[in-house]
């Protein structure tokens, strides 16, 4: 037969089986799982680009490039070029004068366009509501911040004086994007527009200026630059994004990506469990067909081929209808979610579509195929003696190859290897726990064969198809486990997300305290009510060396390590571990230690620098070379936004050298008198109000959760699938039987008894390895990959063991009450 | 129909077969040797356990003897691999089988062109059409196997063993699952089939009515001829 003949015969046996309704559980499992995945594809990529868009309001743009020189004109005509928005921003340390007062602030001279992405607001009175700027400061006039205000006293009027020019204060900045997350060196900021900076005269070969590009515009284009510019940027230029930039956004858009990567994964593993169910039943099924087929003449490979191509047609056909769904729910979503966060979400790629159908196809070359090439295996004589099966052993290398694209999958999706194998160990523990504890009950059960025929015979049959129980409830444990972690957990995991930001986090940060100032500022916060804050130390230092290694930026090929090593690091110390801080690797000191050359590490930036547990590492603070071991990693909650430090040290190795002080502290909103009246007792301080920023991270979480719960709806109906197909995989033989138990005198009462007492005993079984699947893997997703803490929730034992044991028996019931109707001869037929 | 100058198309020699069950060594055939002319109608009929369907079996080219060969037109089949016998099956052999083995997922129709379809043929429909219609079921060509009765089933059965127009036709009990009166009719039809095709029908059974329409009996006693 020609290659042509064979698709078609291929395609008919395709359609014969399809309208026979042999296929209709596969397809469901693959369109399920390709609906799923789509969904979670096109939708993660939506909300990620909003979310990351969302971000870049507070960078004030997409992307910027940042130099030490003027930036050549090559850089903005090739974003100009590629229709992207464009506007320069220069930054520089300047005095600014006010009468006989001086105080040393950062000067921002922004052009036309400025800000790109985010609000510039302003208001004209300390501390009063504030507006949308809309426009830049006019000539000859300059906003300024909170803190250059409050120490150059211009509550009277008046103005400040910037090199050889006299400028008006017209407005107080409150809120202004494009603000690194630098405040520990933050100095008050003055906002300046650019066509009034030549008359300044401050501009002068060697003025430390830091020049940025800010560029933002549509993903496509902004991609293009990306590339293009990467291989045009000279030394001491970087080009960054909001990831570059915010640890404290990139920790929680991180978090996010993880939770829908998780929902994504837990879709390909419950479709990939239905898929293999429904594919058993499939092959139980189709063995006399190919006994026949083969008894008719067909070849082995014939037979291997025409499977081959039935099921690819199939697979892409379902593929297809699951990508359709997938896009058109993620629409409906995007649309509602819209409503709900008044974000526009940009459109997603062709990429989900893509890995969709290549997920589908996967999923059932993978699970389905292996398995169904066995059936050419088939012993031809089987038309002769029915109890031929298939050659023992056959199916598991099929299984094998099934489990290593399973495998594979659950590390593409996973996105990060540590996570995935993490999920693939749990997997790999979850079916071998169900597996042992179903062996355990069905040993168990022997004892309890005497309590009426009903429940005799239910346990006879679960005992005789030991392995076929053993599989089901794996496959329903599995089902259960997703279901449980996705209905109550999954609540229990968004909430501690969201308390990890409490609304008291700190909104305000101290820095530029004295040593002798912390006692009396401690003093105030309590004689005005409210909490003492700690207060940290803090010293600047360059990191020189990693054990006998010089630290220099070449090393490095990553931007963030770049830059890393180029700047100075916040170093701090503390008698003991703070309580948002991990230890991720070694041990951290006790409290009151005597062996005071260690250092702790923040574990990001370990990994980003190549530092590793009994380095010494040696930082130049203030010309003085400071060594110490490495004897711990810490996980540091960044958007705890508590006062963090990447190096820590115990008390001892640094006291000596100058330092300052930090603090951060929740203020209520309408206490604007308090900080008043802060500033004025410790002039020196500088004040910063990180309120805005911590809004948007709160709103941002809101949204991903929200994200994420929708997310797992479809997960929830791959779990459903699973069950539905785990009922199903035994439908077959259960029917035979209660066929020959009604032809030997059986009632329909007493056969349902016998059903419900096998469903209820594996749904109970498959219940209690669920709720010790879910609780374990929500503790170890929440204190492993989410840095929060868990505490279980003993509901989810209850719930899960009876509503698994009720919802397997409601299943079972309604699958097999249908053949009960038939009468015992027309079963007995069809069933040859 | 018997003739005598007719070539040998199936020839047993020494055949045997054993199988292991635990530890012992069960003997399920042994020494069978029959030589079978073209045209020939043969009954193979023994009581239960005495290796008819093995015998079946092995002369199908369903299974490998222990011992002895087995040649079909010449061909052998024991020197054949598992796709070879395949291939001769599919060129030269039909089947009936007690349970029908008609294809669940596959109508009337589809049934009787699969042979068709599996051997490359162009004109599968049409040939399977008027094949069922020659059974009389050419008004039950949409209808599923469970959507029929047994004896129709049967008919399919023997409209799928003869649309590739098979020179050798295998039966294993055709009326075993069958009552009397159904029983008689496919008989007829088996037998008229036959005769108009000339092929050659081997069938197991236990059916005196059908041994009596053959030409011959081959005996099985405890897996021997007698």
């Amino acid at each position: 037969m020609n290659f042509a003949r064979e698709i078609h015969l291929a395609w008919r046996l395709l359609a014969r089986d399809y309208r026979a309704g042999e296929l209709a559980l596969i397809a469901f499992a693959i369109i399920v799982a390709v609906a799923a995945v789509t969904t979670v594809g096109f939708f993660s990529s939506r909300v990620k680009q909003a979310l990351e868009q969302q971000a870049n309001r507070l960078l004030g743009a997409d992307i910027v490039i940042a130099d030490s020189r003027p930036l050549g004109p090559e850089l903005e005509q090739g974003a100009t070029g590629l229709g992207l928005a464009v506007t320069s921003v220069m930054r520089f340390p300047s005095m600014a004068l006010r009468g006989d007062r001086s105080v040393l602030t950062e000067v921002k001279a922004v052009a036309p366009g400025y800000p790109l992405r985010g609000e510039l607001r302003i208001t004209e009175r300390l501390f009063a509501p504030d507006r949308l700027a809309g426009t830049l400061p006019a000539p000859g006039e300059v906003w300024v911040d909170e803190r250059l205000y409050t120490a150059l006293e211009l509550g009277g009027g008046g103005g400040i004086t910037l090199g050889q020019r006299a400028f008006r204060v017209s407005a107080i900045i409150t809120q202004e994007p494009g603000v690194e997350m630098g405040f520990l060196s933050g100095a008050p900021r003055v906002l300046l527009n650019a066509g009034d900076l030549p008359s300044t005269g401050l501009i002068q070969p060697g003025s430390r200026v830091r020049y940025r590009l800010n560029i933002a515009g549509g993903d496509t284009a902004l991609e293009q630059y990306r590339t293009w510019a990467r291989g045009r940027l000279q030394p001491g230029q970087r080009l960054e994004g909001i990831r570059d930039a915010r640890p404290e956004l990139r920790s929680a858009l991180e978090r996010a990506e993880r939770f829908l990567n998780l929902a994504a994964l837990t879709s390909v593993l419950l479709a990939a469990v239905a898929i293999a169910l429904a594919t058993r039943r499939y092959l139980q099924r189709h063995l006399d067909g190919c006994a026949v087929m083969r008894c008719l003449g067909a070849r082995q490979s014939l037979i291997t081929r025409l499977y081959v191509m039935h099921f690819t047609m199939l697979g892409l056909l379902a593929a297809v209808v699951g990508v359709a769904i997938g896009a058109a729910t993620q629409l409906v979503l995007a649309r509602w979610l819209g409503e709900v966060v008044a974000v526009k979400l940009p459109l997603a790629g062709i990429v989900p579509a893509v890995q969709g159908l290549l997920v589908g196809l996967l999923l059932l070359l993978g699970f389905a195929l292996p398995p169904l090439l066995g059936l050419a295996q088939v012993p031809t004589l089987r038309v002769l003696r029915r109890e031929l099966g298939l050659p023992k052993g056959g199916g598991a290398l099929g299984y094998l190859i099934g489990a290593g694209v399973i495998a594979g999958m659950i590390l593409w999706q996973a996105q990060e290897l540590r996570f995935g194998l993490t999920v693939l160990g749990w997997l790999v523990l979850a079916m071998a726990t169900a597996a042992a504890l179903g062996w355990l009950l069905l040993r168990a059960l022997g004892t309890l064969r005497s309590r009426g025929v009903s429940w005799r015979f239910g346990v006879a049959s679960l005992q005789r198809r030991a392995l076929g129980t053993l599989l089901q409830i794996v496959a329903l444990g599995l089902g259960v486990m997703a279901l449980l972690t996705l209905t109550l957990i999954r609540t229990d995991l968004l909430n501690t997300w969201r308390q990890s930001l409490p609304p008291d986090a700190p909104n305000r940060f101290i820095i530029n305290i004295q040593r002798d100032q912390v006692a009396p500022i401690r003093d105030f916060f309590a004689g005005n009510g409210l909490p003492s804050p700690e207060v940290f130390p803090m010293v600047r230092g360059r990191l020189v060396r990693i054990g006998e290694r010089s630290v220099a930026e070449g090393d490095y090929a990553e931007e963030r390590a770049r830059r890393l090593v180029t700047r100075e690091f916040n170093l701090s110390w503390a008698p003991r571990r703070q309580a948002d801080n991990r230890v991720v690797a070694g041990r951290f000191w006790e409290e009151g230690t005597t062996r005071v050359d260690q250092f702790s590490v923040e574990r990001g930036l370990a990994e980003a620098l190549g530092i590793r547990l009994g380095d010494v590492l040696t930082f130049d603070v203030a010309g003085t070379p400071v060594a110490a071991t490495v004897t711990s990693l810490r996980s540091v909650e960044w958007d705890s936004f508590n006062v963090n430090f990447f190096v820590l040290a115990p008390p001892g190795l640094l006291d000596a050298h100058p330092a300052t002080h930090v603090t951060s502290f929740h203020l209520a909103a309408g206490r604007v008198e308090f900080l008043n009246a802060l500033v004025r007792t410790f002039p020196n301080i500088v004040l910063i109000d990180i309120a805005q920023t911590l809004a948007q991270v709160q709103r941002m979480i809101d949204q991903a959760a929200r994200a994420v719960q929708f997310v797992f709806l479809f997960t929830l109906i791959a779990g459903l699938a699973v069950l539905y197909a785990a009922v199903a995989s035994t439908q077959d033989e259960r029917v035979y039987q209660a066929t020959l138990l009604r032809t030997l005198g059986a009632s329909r009462a007493q056969i349902h008894r016998a059903h419900l007492a096998e469903f209820l005993l594996i749904g109970a079984v498959a219940g209690v390895v669920a709720a010790t699947g879910a609780t374990g893997l929500a503790y170890f997703v929440a204190n492993r990959f989410l840095q929060l803490q868990y505490t279980p929730d003993p509901a989810v034992w209850l719930i899960g063991v009876a509503g698994s044991a009720l919802g397997v028996a409601c299943a079972g019931w309604l699958g097999t009450r249908r053949v009960l109707a038939v009468p015992p001869l027309s079963v007995l037929r069809a069933l040859g | 129909m018997s003739n005598n100058l007719a070539p040998t198309i199936i020839k047993a020699s020494e055949l045997g077969k054993q199988v292991t069950t635990g530890d012992a060594e069960l003997t399920i055939l042994s020494g069978v040797s029959f030589e079978i002319r073209a045209g020939e109608a043969v009954a193979i009929i023994g009581v239960s356990g005495s290796g008819k369907s093995t015998l079946l079996g092995l002369l199908a080219g369903l299974d490998t003897p222990s011992t002895g060969t087995v040649k079909i037109d010449g061909h052998e089949l024991t020197a054949l691999d598992e796709d070879g016998r395949a291939a001769l099956r599919g060129r030269m052999v039909g089947f009936v089988f007690q349970s029908f083995q008609l294809l669940p997922a596959m109508t009337a129709l589809e049934n009787v062109m699969l042979p068709l379809e599996l051997a490359g043929a162009a004109d599968a429909d049409a040939a399977a059409r008027a094949m069922l219609g020659r059974v009389g079921l050419g008004d039950r060509l949409h209808h599923y196997p469970k959507q029929l009765s047994g004896g129709e089933q049967q008919r399919v059965a023997i409209a799928r063993a003869f649309v590739t127009r098979p020179r050798l036709l295998f039966a294993d009990e055709p009326t075993g699952n069958l009552d009397a009166a159904t029983g008689a009719q496919v008989i007829e039809l088996l037998f008229g089939l036959n005769r108009e095709s000339g092929a050659t029908l081997l069938l197991v059974t236990h059916d005196e009515m059908l041994t009596r329409r053959c030409d011959r009996i081959l005996r099985l006693a405890g897996g021997r001829l007698i």
